[in-house]
Protein backbone atom coordinates (compact mmCIF):
# COMPACT_ATOMS: atom_id res chain seq x y z
CA UNK A 1 0.00 0.00 0.00
CA UNK A 2 1.57 3.29 -1.09
CA UNK A 3 0.80 6.36 0.96
CA UNK A 4 0.07 9.23 -1.40
CA UNK A 5 2.22 12.30 -0.98
CA UNK A 6 0.05 15.18 0.04
CA UNK A 7 -2.21 13.13 2.26
CA UNK A 8 -0.02 13.94 5.22
CA UNK A 9 1.58 17.14 6.50
CA UNK A 10 4.84 15.34 7.22
CA UNK A 11 6.30 13.02 4.60
CA UNK A 12 9.55 11.16 5.09
CA UNK A 13 10.98 8.19 3.23
CA UNK A 14 13.04 5.26 4.46
CA UNK A 15 15.96 6.63 2.41
CA UNK A 16 15.73 10.05 4.06
CA UNK A 17 15.69 8.51 7.54
CA UNK A 18 18.61 6.24 6.65
CA UNK A 19 20.57 9.27 5.42
CA UNK A 20 19.98 10.86 8.84
CA UNK A 21 21.14 7.66 10.56
CA UNK A 22 24.34 7.74 8.49
CA UNK A 23 24.98 11.40 9.26
CA UNK A 24 24.17 10.96 12.94
CA UNK A 25 21.26 13.46 12.92
CA UNK A 26 18.56 10.90 13.44
CA UNK A 27 16.14 11.36 16.34
CA UNK A 28 15.15 8.07 17.95
CA UNK A 29 12.87 7.50 20.93
CA UNK A 30 11.28 4.38 22.41
CA UNK A 31 7.61 3.47 22.12
CA UNK A 32 7.19 4.53 25.78
CA UNK A 33 8.87 7.89 25.24
CA UNK A 34 6.87 8.83 22.12
CA UNK A 35 3.60 8.73 24.12
CA UNK A 36 4.45 11.87 26.09
CA UNK A 37 5.89 13.66 23.04
CA UNK A 38 2.72 13.19 20.96
CA UNK A 39 0.52 14.05 23.93
CA UNK A 40 2.41 17.30 24.56
CA UNK A 41 3.27 18.45 21.05
CA UNK A 42 0.76 16.71 18.81
CA UNK A 43 1.29 14.10 16.12
CA UNK A 44 2.46 16.51 13.39
CA UNK A 45 5.12 18.18 15.53
CA UNK A 46 6.19 14.77 16.87
CA UNK A 47 6.48 13.40 13.32
CA UNK A 48 8.63 16.38 12.33
CA UNK A 49 10.88 15.88 15.34
CA UNK A 50 11.14 12.10 15.67
CA UNK A 51 12.40 9.80 12.89
CA UNK A 52 12.26 6.38 14.49
CA UNK A 53 10.37 4.79 17.39
CA UNK A 54 11.88 1.62 18.80
CA UNK A 55 9.81 -1.23 20.23
CA UNK A 56 10.71 -4.40 22.07
CA UNK A 57 9.34 -7.62 23.49
CA UNK A 58 10.88 -10.54 25.35
CA UNK A 59 8.57 -13.47 25.94
CA UNK A 60 8.17 -17.18 25.23
CA UNK A 61 7.64 -17.66 21.50
CA UNK A 62 7.02 -21.35 20.92
CA UNK A 63 7.03 -21.20 17.14
CA UNK A 64 10.80 -20.78 16.97
CA UNK A 65 13.73 -22.89 15.91
CA UNK A 66 16.92 -23.02 13.91
CA UNK A 67 18.08 -24.56 10.64
CA UNK A 68 21.47 -26.11 11.18
CA UNK A 69 23.88 -27.47 8.61
CA UNK A 70 26.48 -29.55 10.46
CA UNK A 71 28.85 -30.06 7.53
CA UNK A 72 29.85 -33.24 5.70
CA UNK A 73 31.77 -35.95 7.47
CA UNK A 74 34.21 -38.39 5.84
CA UNK A 75 32.81 -40.74 4.67
CA UNK A 76 29.62 -38.80 4.11
CA UNK A 77 26.20 -39.33 5.67
CA UNK A 78 22.68 -38.59 4.50
CA UNK A 79 21.25 -38.12 7.97
CA UNK A 80 17.70 -39.40 8.38
CA UNK A 81 17.50 -38.83 12.11
CA UNK A 82 19.38 -36.20 14.09
CA UNK A 83 19.65 -35.46 17.83
CA UNK A 84 21.27 -32.47 19.48
CA UNK A 85 21.97 -33.16 23.18
CA UNK A 86 19.47 -35.99 22.79
CA UNK A 87 16.75 -33.61 21.56
CA UNK A 88 15.40 -34.78 18.19
CA UNK A 89 15.84 -32.36 15.29
CA UNK A 90 13.87 -32.71 12.06
CA UNK A 91 16.18 -34.28 9.46
CA UNK A 92 13.84 -34.80 6.50
CA UNK A 93 15.78 -32.26 4.45
CA UNK A 94 19.11 -32.57 2.62
CA UNK A 95 22.03 -34.74 3.78
CA UNK A 96 23.41 -32.67 6.67
CA UNK A 97 20.65 -30.13 7.26
CA UNK A 98 18.24 -30.25 10.17
CA UNK A 99 15.76 -28.05 12.03
CA UNK A 100 15.81 -27.91 15.79
CA UNK A 101 12.42 -26.76 17.06
CA UNK A 102 12.15 -24.84 20.33
CA UNK A 103 9.42 -27.01 21.89
CA UNK A 104 10.95 -30.44 21.20
CA UNK A 105 11.60 -32.21 24.51
CA UNK A 106 14.70 -34.27 25.25
CA UNK A 107 14.11 -37.95 24.36
CA UNK A 108 14.37 -39.24 27.94
CA UNK A 109 12.03 -36.60 29.32
CA UNK A 110 9.22 -38.11 31.44
CA UNK A 111 6.91 -35.46 29.95
CA UNK A 112 3.64 -35.31 31.91
CA UNK A 113 3.82 -38.91 33.16
CA UNK A 114 4.32 -37.50 36.64
CA UNK A 115 1.99 -34.55 36.42
CA UNK A 116 2.83 -31.70 36.21
CA UNK A 117 6.03 -32.46 34.31
CA UNK A 118 9.05 -30.23 34.69
CA UNK A 119 10.35 -30.24 31.09
CA UNK A 120 13.85 -29.33 32.09
CA UNK A 121 15.56 -29.61 28.71
CA UNK A 122 14.52 -29.30 25.09
CA UNK A 123 15.03 -27.54 21.78
CA UNK A 124 14.89 -24.06 23.31
CA UNK A 125 17.70 -25.01 25.68
CA UNK A 126 19.76 -26.51 22.82
CA UNK A 127 19.50 -23.17 21.00
CA UNK A 128 20.51 -21.27 24.14
CA UNK A 129 23.44 -23.67 24.76
CA UNK A 130 24.62 -23.19 21.17
CA UNK A 131 24.60 -19.39 21.39
CA UNK A 132 26.32 -19.61 24.79
CA UNK A 133 29.18 -21.35 22.96
CA UNK A 134 28.73 -24.66 24.80
CA UNK A 135 29.62 -27.96 23.16
CA UNK A 136 26.52 -29.79 22.00
CA UNK A 137 26.55 -33.49 21.21
CA UNK A 138 25.26 -34.32 17.76
CA UNK A 139 24.14 -37.77 16.72
CA UNK A 140 22.88 -38.66 13.25
CA UNK A 141 21.73 -41.99 11.89
CA UNK A 142 21.13 -42.96 8.28
CA UNK A 143 20.25 -45.94 6.07
CA UNK A 144 23.32 -45.50 3.86
CA UNK A 145 23.49 -44.78 0.14
CA UNK A 146 26.15 -45.17 -2.56
CA UNK A 147 27.04 -41.50 -2.33
CA UNK A 148 26.63 -41.22 1.48
CA UNK A 149 27.69 -44.58 2.96
CA UNK A 150 27.90 -43.67 6.69
CA UNK A 151 25.09 -44.89 8.90
CA UNK A 152 26.05 -43.17 12.12
CA UNK A 153 27.98 -40.13 13.20
CA UNK A 154 28.45 -38.87 16.75
CA UNK A 155 30.39 -35.73 17.49
CA UNK A 156 30.54 -32.68 19.72
CA UNK A 157 29.85 -29.41 17.96
CA UNK A 158 30.05 -25.76 18.86
CA UNK A 159 28.05 -23.05 17.12
CA UNK A 160 31.12 -21.48 15.49
CA UNK A 161 32.14 -24.87 14.04
CA UNK A 162 28.82 -25.43 12.30
CA UNK A 163 28.62 -24.82 8.57
CA UNK A 164 25.63 -22.56 9.16
CA UNK A 165 22.95 -21.93 11.77
CA UNK A 166 19.94 -19.77 11.00
CA UNK A 167 17.25 -18.85 13.47
CA UNK A 168 13.96 -19.21 11.59
CA UNK A 169 10.85 -18.55 13.63
CA UNK A 170 7.57 -19.11 11.81
CA UNK A 171 5.45 -17.22 14.34
CA UNK A 172 6.81 -14.56 16.66
CA UNK A 173 5.72 -11.22 18.07
CA UNK A 174 1.99 -11.84 18.34
CA UNK A 175 0.07 -8.61 17.99
CA UNK A 176 -1.77 -8.78 21.30
CA UNK A 177 -2.56 -11.94 23.25
CA UNK A 178 -5.24 -13.41 25.52
CA UNK A 179 -5.50 -12.84 29.23
CA UNK A 180 -5.88 -16.34 30.71
CA UNK A 181 -7.90 -17.42 33.74
CA UNK A 182 -9.04 -20.82 35.00
CA UNK A 183 -12.68 -21.20 36.02
CA UNK A 184 -12.41 -24.88 37.00
CA UNK A 185 -11.92 -26.10 40.57
CA UNK A 186 -8.36 -27.35 40.10
CA UNK A 187 -5.04 -25.69 39.34
CA UNK A 188 -4.05 -26.08 35.70
CA UNK A 189 -0.66 -25.80 34.02
CA UNK A 190 -0.74 -24.13 30.62
CA UNK A 191 1.46 -22.33 28.12
CA UNK A 192 0.09 -19.23 29.84
CA UNK A 193 1.67 -20.40 33.10
CA UNK A 194 0.08 -21.77 36.26
CA UNK A 195 -3.58 -20.86 36.61
CA UNK A 196 -5.11 -21.27 40.04
CA UNK A 197 -8.73 -22.47 40.32
CA UNK A 198 -11.81 -20.22 40.38
CA UNK A 199 -9.96 -17.44 38.58
CA UNK A 200 -7.26 -17.28 41.26
CA UNK A 201 -5.02 -15.36 38.90
CA UNK A 202 -5.13 -13.80 35.42
CA UNK A 203 -2.02 -14.26 33.27
CA UNK A 204 -1.23 -12.04 30.30
CA UNK A 205 1.60 -12.01 27.80
CA UNK A 206 2.22 -8.85 25.77
CA UNK A 207 4.56 -5.92 26.15
CA UNK A 208 1.52 -3.67 25.47
CA UNK A 209 2.60 -0.16 24.48
CA UNK A 210 6.17 -1.40 23.79
CA UNK A 211 5.09 -4.39 21.69
CA UNK A 212 6.24 -4.18 18.03
CA UNK A 213 3.03 -4.85 16.10
CA UNK A 214 0.86 -2.85 18.53
CA UNK A 215 2.83 0.23 17.40
CA UNK A 216 2.18 -0.32 13.69
CA UNK A 217 -1.27 -1.86 13.93
CA UNK A 218 -1.94 -1.97 10.15
CA UNK A 219 1.61 -3.09 9.25
CA UNK A 220 2.18 0.06 7.19
CA UNK A 221 5.96 -0.08 7.59
CA UNK A 222 6.59 -3.78 8.34
CA UNK A 223 7.08 -6.53 5.78
CA UNK A 224 9.64 -8.67 3.98
CA UNK A 225 13.02 -7.06 4.57
CA UNK A 226 12.24 -5.05 7.71
CA UNK A 227 15.46 -5.13 9.70
CA UNK A 228 14.91 -5.93 13.37
CA UNK A 229 16.57 -6.72 16.70
CA UNK A 230 16.44 -10.50 16.92
CA UNK A 231 18.07 -12.53 19.68
CA UNK A 232 20.63 -9.80 20.32
CA UNK A 233 21.67 -9.43 16.66
CA UNK A 234 20.22 -7.89 13.52
CA UNK A 235 17.61 -10.06 11.87
CA UNK A 236 14.78 -9.66 9.43
CA UNK A 237 11.05 -10.00 9.05
CA UNK A 238 10.73 -12.39 6.11
CA UNK A 239 7.00 -13.05 5.90
CA UNK A 240 3.78 -12.78 7.84
CA UNK A 241 3.88 -15.36 10.61
CA UNK A 242 1.68 -18.45 10.63
CA UNK A 243 -1.85 -17.75 11.93
CA UNK A 244 -1.40 -14.06 10.91
CA UNK A 245 -4.93 -12.75 11.22
CA UNK A 246 -5.27 -9.09 10.30
CA UNK A 247 -9.08 -9.24 10.30
CA UNK A 248 -9.46 -9.42 14.11
CA UNK A 249 -11.73 -6.79 15.66
CA UNK A 250 -9.97 -3.49 16.40
CA UNK A 251 -10.57 -0.38 18.46
CA UNK A 252 -10.68 3.06 16.78
CA UNK A 253 -6.90 3.44 17.13
CA UNK A 254 -6.46 0.35 14.94
CA UNK A 255 -5.16 -1.89 17.71
CA UNK A 256 -6.72 -5.37 17.64
CA UNK A 257 -8.53 -6.52 20.78
CA UNK A 258 -7.56 -10.18 20.30
CA UNK A 259 -4.46 -12.03 19.05
CA UNK A 260 -4.08 -11.01 15.40
CA UNK A 261 -0.96 -10.19 13.34
CA UNK A 262 2.20 -12.30 13.60
CA UNK A 263 5.73 -12.24 12.18
CA UNK A 264 7.98 -14.75 10.47
CA UNK A 265 11.51 -13.75 11.40
CA UNK A 266 15.01 -14.95 10.53
CA UNK A 267 18.57 -14.16 11.44
CA UNK A 268 22.09 -15.55 11.77
CA UNK A 269 22.17 -17.61 14.98
CA UNK A 270 25.97 -17.31 15.08
CA UNK A 271 25.65 -13.59 15.82
CA UNK A 272 23.03 -13.97 18.54
CA UNK A 273 23.34 -13.96 22.32
CA UNK A 274 22.15 -16.24 25.17
CA UNK A 275 20.82 -13.13 26.91
CA UNK A 276 18.15 -12.82 24.24
CA UNK A 277 17.44 -16.46 23.38
CA UNK A 278 16.53 -18.21 26.61
CA UNK A 279 15.25 -21.78 26.92
CA UNK A 280 12.05 -21.91 28.98
CA UNK A 281 10.47 -24.79 30.92
CA UNK A 282 6.73 -24.47 31.46
CA UNK A 283 5.63 -26.76 34.26
CA UNK A 284 3.04 -29.24 33.02
CA UNK A 285 3.13 -27.82 29.50
CA UNK A 286 6.51 -28.11 27.85
CA UNK A 287 9.51 -26.29 26.50
CA UNK A 288 9.71 -22.94 24.77
CA UNK A 289 12.17 -20.23 23.84
CA UNK A 290 12.06 -16.65 25.07
CA UNK A 291 12.99 -14.52 22.07
CA UNK A 292 14.17 -10.94 22.25
CA UNK A 293 12.54 -9.05 19.39
CA UNK A 294 12.49 -5.35 18.61
CA UNK A 295 11.28 -3.45 15.57
CA UNK A 296 12.14 0.13 14.68
CA UNK A 297 9.07 1.95 13.41
CA UNK A 298 9.94 4.72 10.92
CA UNK A 299 7.91 7.86 11.56
CA UNK A 300 7.16 8.45 7.89
CA UNK A 301 4.29 10.80 8.70
CA UNK A 302 2.03 12.01 11.52
CA UNK A 303 -0.16 8.94 11.12
CA UNK A 304 2.77 6.72 12.20
CA UNK A 305 3.48 9.10 15.08
CA UNK A 306 -0.13 8.66 16.25
CA UNK A 307 0.05 4.88 15.98
CA UNK A 308 3.27 4.65 17.99
CA UNK A 309 1.84 6.96 20.67
CA UNK A 310 -0.68 4.32 21.73
CA UNK A 311 -0.58 3.71 25.48
CA UNK A 312 -1.52 0.78 27.71
CA UNK A 313 -4.85 2.37 28.66
CA UNK A 314 -5.93 2.26 24.97
CA UNK A 315 -4.85 -1.35 24.31
CA UNK A 316 -7.40 -4.01 25.19
CA UNK A 317 -7.52 -7.78 25.29
CA UNK A 318 -10.03 -10.50 26.16
CA UNK A 319 -10.17 -12.61 29.32
CA UNK A 320 -10.38 -16.25 28.23
CA UNK A 321 -11.10 -19.31 30.37
CA UNK A 322 -8.25 -21.79 29.85
CA UNK A 323 -9.91 -24.31 32.18
CA UNK A 324 -12.81 -25.28 29.97
CA UNK A 325 -13.37 -22.88 27.04
CA UNK A 326 -9.93 -22.66 25.42
CA UNK A 327 -9.17 -26.43 25.45
CA UNK A 328 -12.55 -27.01 23.80
CA UNK A 329 -12.04 -24.38 21.13
CA UNK A 330 -14.61 -21.99 22.57
CA UNK A 331 -13.39 -18.43 22.05
CA UNK A 332 -15.83 -16.83 24.48
CA UNK A 333 -14.62 -13.62 26.11
CA UNK A 334 -15.31 -13.24 29.83
CA UNK A 335 -14.57 -9.55 29.56
CA UNK A 336 -12.34 -6.95 27.98
CA UNK A 337 -9.47 -5.39 29.95
CA UNK A 338 -6.84 -2.80 29.13
CA UNK A 339 -3.12 -3.34 29.58
CA UNK A 340 -3.12 -0.43 32.03
CA UNK A 341 -5.48 -2.47 34.21
CA UNK A 342 -3.49 -5.68 33.70
CA UNK A 343 -0.22 -3.97 34.58
CA UNK A 344 -1.77 -2.38 37.70
CA UNK A 345 -1.66 -5.77 39.42
CA UNK A 346 -5.38 -6.58 39.67
CA UNK A 347 -8.39 -6.73 37.37
CA UNK A 348 -12.08 -7.05 38.05
CA UNK A 349 -13.81 -10.24 36.97
CA UNK A 350 -17.44 -10.83 37.92
CA UNK A 351 -17.17 -8.24 40.65
CA UNK A 352 -14.16 -9.98 42.15
CA UNK A 353 -10.62 -8.61 42.24
CA UNK A 354 -8.17 -10.98 40.51
CA UNK A 355 -4.36 -10.85 40.77
CA UNK A 356 -2.68 -10.37 37.38
CA UNK A 357 0.51 -12.14 36.40
CA UNK A 358 2.73 -11.00 33.52
CA UNK A 359 4.64 -13.55 31.41
CA UNK A 360 6.27 -11.10 29.02
CA UNK A 361 9.22 -9.29 30.57
CA UNK A 362 8.73 -5.51 30.51
CA UNK A 363 12.21 -5.01 31.98
CA UNK A 364 13.77 -6.84 29.03
CA UNK A 365 11.38 -5.30 26.47
CA UNK A 366 12.48 -1.85 27.59
CA UNK A 367 16.13 -2.92 27.40
CA UNK A 368 15.64 -4.08 23.79
CA UNK A 369 13.99 -0.80 22.77
CA UNK A 370 16.92 1.05 24.38
CA UNK A 371 19.56 -1.12 22.66
CA UNK A 372 17.87 -0.64 19.31
CA UNK A 373 17.76 3.11 19.95
CA UNK A 374 21.52 3.12 20.65
CA UNK A 375 22.30 1.05 17.55
CA UNK A 376 20.37 3.46 15.34
CA UNK A 377 21.81 6.59 16.98
CA UNK A 378 25.32 5.24 16.56
CA UNK A 379 24.72 4.49 12.90
CA UNK A 380 25.13 0.72 13.39
CA UNK A 381 21.62 -0.10 12.31
CA UNK A 382 19.90 1.11 9.14
CA UNK A 383 16.20 0.70 8.49
CA UNK A 384 15.27 -2.05 6.06
CA UNK A 385 12.61 -0.95 3.61
CA UNK A 386 10.16 -3.79 3.04
CA UNK A 387 9.67 -5.23 -0.44
CA UNK A 388 6.00 -5.48 0.47
CA UNK A 389 4.19 -4.99 3.75
CA UNK A 390 2.33 -7.70 5.67
CA UNK A 391 -1.27 -8.41 4.61
CA UNK A 392 -3.49 -5.92 6.42
CA UNK B 1 14.59 -16.53 71.16
CA UNK B 2 16.93 -18.14 68.69
CA UNK B 3 15.77 -21.06 66.62
CA UNK B 4 17.45 -23.27 64.03
CA UNK B 5 16.93 -26.61 62.37
CA UNK B 6 20.07 -28.71 62.79
CA UNK B 7 21.26 -32.03 61.44
CA UNK B 8 23.26 -34.02 64.00
CA UNK B 9 25.46 -36.91 62.94
CA UNK B 10 26.42 -39.26 65.78
CA UNK B 11 29.48 -41.46 65.58
CA UNK B 12 29.13 -45.24 66.03
CA UNK B 13 30.32 -44.93 69.63
CA UNK B 14 27.87 -42.20 70.54
CA UNK B 15 24.59 -43.71 69.44
CA UNK B 16 23.79 -45.56 72.64
CA UNK B 17 24.70 -42.64 74.90
CA UNK B 18 21.98 -40.14 75.98
CA UNK B 19 23.09 -36.84 74.47
CA UNK B 20 20.43 -34.44 73.25
CA UNK B 21 18.52 -34.56 76.56
CA UNK B 22 21.39 -32.52 78.00
CA UNK B 23 20.42 -29.65 75.73
CA UNK B 24 17.24 -29.28 77.77
CA UNK B 25 18.62 -30.33 81.14
CA UNK B 26 21.91 -28.41 81.21
CA UNK B 27 21.50 -25.66 78.59
CA UNK B 28 17.84 -24.64 78.93
CA UNK B 29 17.10 -25.31 75.27
CA UNK B 30 13.89 -26.75 73.88
CA UNK B 31 13.86 -28.96 70.85
CA UNK B 32 11.59 -30.88 68.52
CA UNK B 33 12.89 -34.10 67.00
CA UNK B 34 11.99 -33.96 63.31
CA UNK B 35 13.81 -37.14 62.36
CA UNK B 36 15.94 -39.74 64.16
CA UNK B 37 17.45 -42.86 62.73
CA UNK B 38 20.31 -45.29 63.25
CA UNK B 39 21.99 -46.43 60.06
CA UNK B 40 23.09 -50.06 59.38
CA UNK B 41 26.66 -49.28 60.36
CA UNK B 42 25.36 -47.78 63.60
CA UNK B 43 25.99 -44.10 62.92
CA UNK B 44 23.03 -42.00 63.98
CA UNK B 45 21.32 -39.10 62.24
CA UNK B 46 18.95 -36.74 63.97
CA UNK B 47 17.22 -33.61 62.70
CA UNK B 48 16.28 -31.20 65.46
CA UNK B 49 14.63 -27.84 65.67
CA UNK B 50 16.41 -26.21 68.59
CA UNK B 51 15.24 -23.01 70.26
CA UNK B 52 16.47 -20.95 73.18
CA UNK B 53 18.48 -17.89 74.14
CA UNK B 54 21.38 -17.35 71.75
CA UNK B 55 24.06 -17.85 74.44
CA UNK B 56 22.57 -21.15 75.59
CA UNK B 57 22.28 -22.21 71.98
CA UNK B 58 25.96 -21.57 71.40
CA UNK B 59 26.97 -23.48 74.54
CA UNK B 60 24.68 -26.36 73.65
CA UNK B 61 26.25 -26.69 70.23
CA UNK B 62 29.72 -26.64 71.77
CA UNK B 63 28.61 -29.44 74.11
CA UNK B 64 27.36 -31.54 71.18
CA UNK B 65 30.62 -31.07 69.31
CA UNK B 66 32.56 -32.17 72.40
CA UNK B 67 30.57 -35.39 72.33
CA UNK B 68 31.87 -36.04 68.83
CA UNK B 69 28.59 -35.07 67.14
CA UNK B 70 28.88 -33.44 63.73
CA UNK B 71 26.48 -30.46 63.70
CA UNK B 72 25.20 -29.02 60.45
CA UNK B 73 22.68 -26.37 59.63
CA UNK B 74 19.63 -28.03 58.07
CA UNK B 75 17.47 -25.03 57.35
CA UNK B 76 16.97 -24.16 53.74
CA UNK B 77 16.23 -21.01 51.85
CA UNK B 78 15.20 -20.14 48.33
CA UNK B 79 17.61 -18.00 46.34
CA UNK B 80 17.19 -16.28 43.04
CA UNK B 81 19.91 -16.45 40.40
CA UNK B 82 19.89 -12.86 39.18
CA UNK B 83 21.63 -13.83 35.95
CA UNK B 84 18.92 -16.31 35.06
CA UNK B 85 15.89 -14.27 36.10
CA UNK B 86 14.35 -12.49 33.12
CA UNK B 87 11.65 -10.74 35.19
CA UNK B 88 8.80 -12.47 33.38
CA UNK B 89 6.59 -12.77 36.46
CA UNK B 90 5.45 -16.41 36.15
CA UNK B 91 6.52 -17.07 39.77
CA UNK B 92 4.15 -14.44 41.14
CA UNK B 93 1.22 -16.69 40.22
CA UNK B 94 2.24 -19.37 42.71
CA UNK B 95 4.01 -17.51 45.53
CA UNK B 96 1.60 -17.75 48.51
CA UNK B 97 3.36 -15.29 50.83
CA UNK B 98 3.96 -12.34 48.54
CA UNK B 99 7.74 -12.81 48.67
CA UNK B 100 7.77 -12.66 44.87
CA UNK B 101 5.89 -9.63 43.61
CA UNK B 102 5.66 -7.40 40.56
CA UNK B 103 7.00 -3.99 41.51
CA UNK B 104 5.56 -0.82 40.00
CA UNK B 105 5.96 1.12 37.80
CA UNK B 106 8.91 -0.64 36.18
CA UNK B 107 7.23 -4.11 36.36
CA UNK B 108 10.37 -5.85 37.54
CA UNK B 109 10.06 -8.83 39.88
CA UNK B 110 11.10 -8.30 43.50
CA UNK B 111 12.10 -11.17 45.78
CA UNK B 112 11.81 -10.44 49.49
CA UNK B 113 13.52 -13.39 51.16
CA UNK B 114 12.16 -12.36 54.58
CA UNK B 115 8.64 -13.13 53.39
CA UNK B 116 9.65 -16.46 51.84
CA UNK B 117 8.26 -19.54 53.62
CA UNK B 118 10.45 -21.92 51.56
CA UNK B 119 7.36 -23.64 50.16
CA UNK B 120 9.39 -24.15 46.96
CA UNK B 121 6.41 -23.70 44.61
CA UNK B 122 8.38 -21.13 42.61
CA UNK B 123 11.19 -23.59 41.85
CA UNK B 124 9.41 -25.61 39.12
CA UNK B 125 7.18 -22.64 38.19
CA UNK B 126 10.15 -20.50 37.12
CA UNK B 127 10.57 -21.05 33.36
CA UNK B 128 14.29 -20.23 33.38
CA UNK B 129 14.98 -22.19 36.61
CA UNK B 130 16.30 -19.11 38.37
CA UNK B 131 14.87 -20.14 41.77
CA UNK B 132 16.89 -22.71 43.71
CA UNK B 133 16.72 -24.16 47.22
CA UNK B 134 19.99 -23.94 49.14
CA UNK B 135 21.05 -24.72 52.70
CA UNK B 136 20.76 -21.43 54.49
CA UNK B 137 23.92 -19.38 54.23
CA UNK B 138 23.63 -18.06 57.83
CA UNK B 139 25.86 -19.74 60.40
CA UNK B 140 24.48 -20.65 63.86
CA UNK B 141 26.32 -18.09 65.89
Amino acid sequence: MVTKVGKHKVNKTFQEINAKIRSGEVVVVTAEEIIGIVEKEGAVAAAKKVDVVTTGTFAPMCSSGAFINFGHSKPGIKASKVWLNNVPAYAGIAAVDCYIGATEPCEDDPLNKVWPGEFNYGGGHVIQDLVTGKKVSLKATAYGTSCYPSRLIEKKVRLNELQSATLCNPRNGYQNYNCAVNLTKKTIYTYMGTLKPKAGNANYCSAGELSPLINDPYYKTIGLGTRIFLGGAQGYVTWQGTQHNPSAARTDNGVPVRPSGTLWVMGDLKKMSPDWLVGMSYQGYGISLAVGLGIPIPILNEEMASYTAVSDSEIYTQIIDYGNDYPNGISKSLGQVSYAELKSGTIELDGKSVQTVPLSSMVKAREIAEILKTWIREGKFLLGEPQFTLPA
Amino acid sequence: MYSKILTLRFPKTGVSKPTVCHLAKDYGLIFTILKATVLPRKEGIMVLEVSGPKKNFKNGITFLKEQGVLVQNASREVNRNAKKCIHCGACTAVCPTGALVVSHPELSIDFNIKKCSVCELCVPACPTRAMKVHPTSETFF
